[in-house]
């Protein structure tokens, strides 16, 4: 281990850690100490053992061997509840409040306060007394009694925060709390998270976001397919050595733009008006990608499902290569040589049930199979093509969906537009939840496409790519377009600027 | 393990559940059960009824849908084209057989995929609807005695030897194989039974597909209505009987399930045979309808809960060979 750790400030001390499932050694000889009042970050791909990791501190698995100390002696942990009045408190990526119940009420939920000398009467007014406090404590102006299905998407993650802390909490396990933050909302997370380390509580913070480890983190952790990599001093090192440590290998470059010269009008629109979005008009030309940034609810993903058909156009028009389209669906869509990389691939992009090659020619049966009637031949060509041309990581085509990873699952569905012959692609959020080696193949593979004439229009939350890889960008905030930013000027800060609008624009 | 090897290994475990009721329907009943007759009775005459209902409830389920109306749309069908096919004017029976079938089912289509009704509420619903107009139509009132043309349909032997109500059955079948397995509305069928999101946004004509397998379903009703008349020599409401539950246990006990987008009608077959034969097996041991009626639902219980271990077992075996594979790398 390359840091110095301070044998008395040492909270939680795992070392030798492995659990076993079948088939699959999940962690392999882990370690890891966390010392009070600093912020741990644990760092890895999807599938380098994080997750499980933490599930063992928490008593959700059983370890098969190894040792865990925490708060000075050994502890076997078998159920939730017991590391809970440890003083272990988890906050997850997914939210799990009651919507119909007030914030007070969330924050207290299983852990009520009593009227004295009554037990099972809730004592309400003490509740709300006590998290508007809890609140306070932790810099927040919210009312206790508000509805919970009333707030943001990041107020809500505040509440998770404020319940983790309304117990006697002495480490804080965060799993990617920022993943659908804003940068503003982030920065208030963080300010929570400097007033817990003021106060001496352990943190482990779990990310995929690279200038999060800058940010906050005192140490980081680096695991890879199960196995302890590293534990390093955030100030003593860059984030390229992370990457590499994280990956096994150095990446060259993380984006890539090649080739990059705009041709004919592919896409327009003219004051199209739909749900969450009015008077929007934008252009895509081919061999250009365009980006529609702005922060989440600001109707980017709103345009994208009406453009393609799935949500009514309710205002104005599109024109694609030239034809104007005024309603549309996306079986006509498909037909007007324009392919869309939805937001939740698992759901919307792919059948995860059926084989590589059946979800690429999914899009293009009628061309594939003339006649109507199926083919083998066609489509094994078609599975080898676009394993070798995407290099999807696969034994053969043949391979459920299902089992392959998040980034070879998107290659899929970039295969399975690539197929229908289509030159106009809107990609939403193309990258989430995939691995940075993957994200970088995805960036290059883009890069290439453009090459080759396609005209792409991307959707993407996340500053560092819509920078890295675009040549235009529009920028949203409530449903309307606040600015365009060319590749001259294009900078996260003049992005945000855009995004937040008023001040300072 | 791929999803070849498991659909095989999945019909492989079903056509062992019928060899095992077969067996031990021998075992117990030797004599009545085992008799060149009784099995081909079984397998020709009773079966293919079954069967040409149970083939629809798997196309619903595996549209990850259900479709409960069927028997009753074969009621209210054959029930309004009797008179024609009793006065020989075999056309038009077979137009307003056919013209009821379709309209009832393209009715569960419009209603599923258009007005976004369960399948299990929507048809349900249809199947009261079809019923009751049946009993209203029929008011007491048969109608019986059918020319002998008409029932050479159901009991007359095209190819010797083999019943012509079972020929049909297997015309059906090849057709409806054929259909699912090897042609883009089948694959497109399969794919909006896993994903219908994914299928629609994939460009398939994901609601036209939905329709179709009920209007397919009327078509079979109707079909089977036809068929049935001319079997019993009378049009009579209450021929109904279990055709509804013992589909629907054929097709889950043959592996079509719920989840949508699994099986082929080749597990139907498996699984009509498998139910047909408890059915003969209890009628020769004297059991009541009652407790027939019990069993059958039983069926339906151990099917659901035999897909869900024998999803595990495979699961639990892939990783363990995953495992070894792994470790050999």
């Amino acid at each position: 281990m390359s840091i110095s750790v301070n044998e008395e400030n040492v909270i939680l001390r795992l070392s030798g850690i492995t659990k076993r499932f079948p088939g699959t050694l999940a962690l392999d000889q882990v370690q890891l100490t966390c010392e009070k009042g600093k912020v741990h970050i644990l760092l890895g791909e999807n599938g380098a053992g994080k997750s499980t990791l933490v599930k063992i501190i928490c008593g959700v698995y059983k370890r098969d061997e190894g040792t865990m100390w925490y708060d000075g002696r050994e502890v076997h942990y078998t159920d939730v509840r017991q590391s809970m009045d440890a003083g272990i408190s988890i906050i997850h990526q997914e939210l799990n409040l009651l919507p119909e119940r007030t914030i007070a009420q969330n924050i207290y939920l299983g852990n009520e306060p009593m009227v004295k000398g009554m037990k099972g009467v809730v004592d309400y007014k003490k509740m709300i007394r006590d998290s508007k406090e809890l609140m306070e404590s932790l810099g927040l102006n919210m009312n206790p009694n508000t509805l919970v299905k009333k707030l943001s998407i990041a107020q809500m993650q505040m509440v998770e925060v404020v319940k983790a802390l309304s117990k006697e909490v002495k480490l804080v396990i965060m799993d990617e709390p920022t993943s659908s933050l804003t940068s503003r909302e982030i920065t208030k997370l963080f300010e929570i998270v400097e007033r817990l380390k003021a106060r001496g509580v352990a943190i482990i913070y779990i990310s995929h976001r690279m200038d999060e480890i800058k940010r906050i983190g005192d140490h980081v952790t680096v695991m890879r397919d199960g196995k302890y990599i590293d534990t390093v001093s955030v100030p003593e090192v860059d984030l390229d050595t992370l990457i590499s440590m994280m990956v096994g290998r150095r990446i060259e470059k993380m984006y890539e733009r090649n080739y990059r010269q705009p041709g004919e009008l592919v896409f327009e629109t003219n004051n199209l008006c739909g749900y969450r979005f009015r008077n929007v008009n934008i252009s895509v030309r081919s061999g250009e990608i365009v980006s529609l940034s702005g922060l989440i609810g600001a109707g980017r993903t709103e345009i994208a499902k009406a453009v393609f058909g799935d949500e009514p156009i309710e205002g104005g028009s599109y024109k694609l290569y030239g034809k104007e389209i005024r309603r549309t669906t996306p079986r006509k869509s498909v037909r007007n040589s324009m392919g869309l990389l939805p937001e939740d691939r698992k759901i919307e992009g792919l059948v995860l049930q059926m084989s590589i090659k059946e979800n690429l020619t999914s899009a293009s049966l009628g061309q594939v199979f003339k006649g109507g009637i199926l083919r083998s031949a066609p489509e094994d060509a078609i599975g080898q093509k676009y394993v070798e041309k995407l290099k999807i990581a696969t034994p053969n085509a043949e391979k459920l969906v299902g089992e392959l990873s998040g980034g070879n699952q998107q290659k899929v569905v970039i295969g399975k537009w690539l197929e229908t012959g289509c030159k106009f692609l809107i990609i939403d959020e193309p990258t989430r939840g995939i691995d940075i080696g993957a994200k970088s193949e995805i960036y290059h593979l883009l890069d290439q496409l453009v090459g080759e004439g396609y005209g792409i229009l991307m959707i993407s939350s996340e500053l560092s790519e819509v920078v890295g890889i675009s040549d235009r960008v529009y920028v949203m905030k409530d449903g309307e377009i606040t600015g365009e930013v060319t590749r001259e000027n294009l900078t996260q800060e003049a992005i945000m600027r855009c995004a937040v609008g008023g001040e300072g624009a | 393990m791929s999803l070849k090897a498991k659909n095989r290994i999945d019909l492989l475990s079903r056509f062992l559940i019928l060899l095992v009721v077969i067996i031990g329907l021998a075992i117990m009943q030797p004599g009545a059960f085992l008799s060149v007759s009784n099995l081909s009775q079984v397998v020709f005459q009773q079966t293919p009824f079954t069967l040409l209902m149970a083939f629809g409830m798997s196309l619903a389920i595996i549209s990850k849908g259900i479709d409960i109306s069927m028997a009753s749309n074969m009621v209210l069908s054959s029930y309004l084209s009797a008179s024609y096919f009793q006065a020989g004017n075999y056309l038009t029976g077979v137009a307003v057989s056919l013209g009821v079938g379709v309209l009832f089912g393209l009715l569960n289509g419009i209603l599923i995929s258009k007005i976004k009704i369960e399948p299990f509420v929507a048809t349900f619903s249809v199947d009261f609807v079809a019923l009751g107009l049946a009993y209203v139509v029929c008011d007491g009132k048969y109608v019986y005695g059918f020319p002998d043309g008409f029932r050479a349909l159901t009991n007359g032997a095209l190819i010797p030897g083999l019943p012509n109500i079972a020929l049909v059955t297997i015309l059906v079948f090849a057709l409806l194989y054929l259909l699912t397995k090897h042609t883009v509305y089948g694959r497109s069928l399969y794919s909006l039974g896993h994903n219908r999101t994914a299928a629609r946004l994939s460009g398939m004509r994901s609601d036209e597909i939905v329709i179709s397998v009920y209007v397919i379903n009327g078509l079979l009703a109707s079909l089977t209505g036809i068929l049935y008349l001319a079997r019993l020599n009378a049009a009579d409401p209450t021929i109904k009987g279990s055709l509804t539950i013992d589909s629907l246990a054929s097709a889950l006990i043959g592996g079509i399930a719920f989840g949508g987008g699994k099986g082929s009608v080749l597990n139907t077959v498996i699984g009509a045979l498998v139910i047909m034969f408890i059915r003969n097996g209890m009628n020769i041991m004297g059991v009541s309808t009652n407790w027939q009626q019990a069993v059958v639902g039983f069926v339906i219980l151990f099917s659901v809960f035999y897909e869900y271990a024998l999803n595990h077992i495979m699961v639990r075996f892939a990783d363990k060979r995953g495992g070894k594979s792994a470790q050999a790398a």
